[in-house]
């Protein structure tokens, strides 16, 4: 079986290993990963027996690291002509959307299926509760989908790879410190409560701590699929409007 | 099929005869404007199986806007595309599968070989297996670029990179071709081999080119449109054109008249 989205899949996995991209990433992501839960957060000298000064931290390294695998995503293919390719191929954009946010989805999972040594750390350590590390990860999974799917938009919103990636930065660090306790905090003092709390709502930050502590809501990964199913749409009104100018 | 009956009357019966939905573009009335500015006004035409369309035009008429709308990679402001009796705007995925299409600059993908380009293409139009290998095979040979086969794209020549492109396009031996410029920036000995490759598969598709060289028109095609800011100004044969002048002559008394409202793209 080879479905359209299967193929453009498969390409664009390619084209991370093609170029030293995944490379530069899988180190820089592990090496941050490990120099935050261990250098900064003091993971040993803590003695507790659980990931939370692990998790923590992904939310910050996605930040920076996460819009610069998306960044190529469209803006490549539109500066080499190659989205002409692509669009007048016999597949629907949609396909094409979905193909490609796949295939960078799956390469930020092999990147964090990587830091497996920090779980096997924990265990060796102690006796941590599984529970809080399994929806812990999953949420990351969720947190790091929902930035690609911000990182699409941005990149298809303009030819320039440098723009694309400020860009999904900048939205990136609304979405995470409009739940931030310091940022709300400070909101209540200038803004009426519903507006602070409407705001927070939309933050990454709550949805992904809940999932840290070992709480699984169904509400949470509904707010993370609806994040990136909503800017995976964006990314297609933004490609059709392309056409139509 | 449910492609529209008006479309079947006019094609001529020749090798197609009980089906000539078969091989057909037709355009009505595309209108395409940038903003303010209209960079195709009211384009209509038909091409008919066996024709080799030259599509003629000084720099900034329109012809690459227009292949685009027949494409679909751009949605017309006005007026409607059939390939092959499929509504581009309606049935997208269907009129495509029928298409082969090199877009201007001829892009792909320089990180993967040529092979690898080409096998995802094929993948695209849905070959698998022996039948992807045996076509892929065919299409390097025929386009000449076996021995190139396992290099990347990116560190080829301009020729090859033409070519591979224009590969792409034929792979899946595609009832309706539309070539953006396909001798454009070639050497003489390239030109030659894309000419003659053209010439080869005219007899039984339809095929539309773009190109601003005109002995180009007189050695392939059969039939010319000549386009000036973005509208046709001329629909006739190569020959018929050449009753009024040098080919050379008539273009420019056709486009230069019209290219008071016409600019660059």
């Amino acid at each position: 079986m080879s479905s359209p989205v299967c193929t453009i899949l498969k390409r664009e996995w390619k084209a991370y290993f093609n170029s030293p991209v995944a490379y530069v990433f899988i180190v820089i992501f592990l090496a941050l990963a490990g120099f935050f839960t261990f250098n900064v957060s003091r993971f040993y000298e803590a003695g507790q027996a659980s990931l939370d000064r692990f998790f923590f931290w992904h939310p910050w390294i996605y930040l920076i690291l996460v819009p610069a695998v998306a960044m190529r995503l469209w803006a490549e293919e539109r500066r080499t002509g190659t989205l002409e390719l692509l669009l007048t191929f016999p597949v629907t954009t949609a396909q094409a959307i979905a193909g490609k946010f796949l295939a960078a989805w799956l390469f930020v999972l092999l990147a964090l299926a990587l830091t497996f040594p920090v779980v096997a750390t924990a265990f060796y350590l102690g006796s941590p509760d599984p529970g809080p590390i399994i929806t812990g990860y999953i949420g990351s999974a969720l947190l790091a989908g929902a930035y690609l799917a911000v990182g699409s938009l941005t990149s298809a919103l303009t030819r320039n790879q440098v723009i694309s990636f400020i860009i999904a930065a900048v939205i990136g660090l609304f979405l995470l410190l409009a739940g931030f306790p310091p940022v709300t905090d400070f909101l209540y003092q200038v803004a009426p409560a519903w507006v602070v709390e409407t705001v927070a709502g939309f933050s990454f930050s709550a949805h992904f701590e809940q999932m840290q502590r070992g709480v699984l809501d169904l509400r949470d990964i509904l707010y993370f699929a609806s994040a990136m199913a909503f800017m995976l749409l964006a990314t297609h009104v933004t490609l059709d409007n392309r056409r139509t100018k | 099929m449910n492609a529209a009956p008006e479309l079947w009357s006019i094609t001529a019966f020749g090798e197609w005869g009980g089906r000539p939905e078969l091989r057909m573009i037709k355009v009505s009335k595309l209108v395409k404007n940038f903003g303010s500015r209209a960079a195709v006004r009211d384009v209509s035409f038909e091409v008919n199986p066996g024709e080799v369309l030259g599509f003629l035009g000084p720099n900034g008429a329109g012809k690459t806007t227009t292949m685009r709308m027949i494409t679909g990679y751009l949605t017309p402001s006005s007026g409607r595309a059939w390939i092959q009796g499929f509504d581009v705007a309606e049935k997208p995925v269907e009129a495509r599968r029928h298409l082969g299409y090199l877009p201007e600059n001829a892009p792909s993908y320089g990180d993967m070989t040529v092979e690898e380009f080409l096998s995802f293409a094929a993948a695209m139009r849905g070959f698998a297996g022996k039948e992807a290998r045996q076509r892929i095979g065919e299409t390097l040979e025929r386009c000449i670029l076996t021995s190139v086969r396992h290099q990347p794209i990116e560190t080829l020549s301009k020729g090859y990179r033409q070519r591979t492109c224009f590969a792409q396009a034929i792979l899946h031996d595609p009832p309706v071709l539309i070539l953006d410029e396909p001798t454009e920036g070639l050497d003489p000995n390239q030109k030659f081999v894309v000419r003659n490759m053209i010439r080869d598969m005219a007899k039984n598709k339809v095929i539309v080119f773009s190109t601003h060289i005109l002995e180009e028109v007189e050695a392939i095609c059969t039939r010319a449109i000549i386009i000036s800011a973005g509208q046709v100004v001329a629909d006739s044969t190569p020959a018929e054109l050449r009753k009024q002048g040098s080919l050379d002559q008539v273009f420019r008394w056709l486009t230069t008249s019209a290219d008071i409202g016409g600019s660059a793209r």
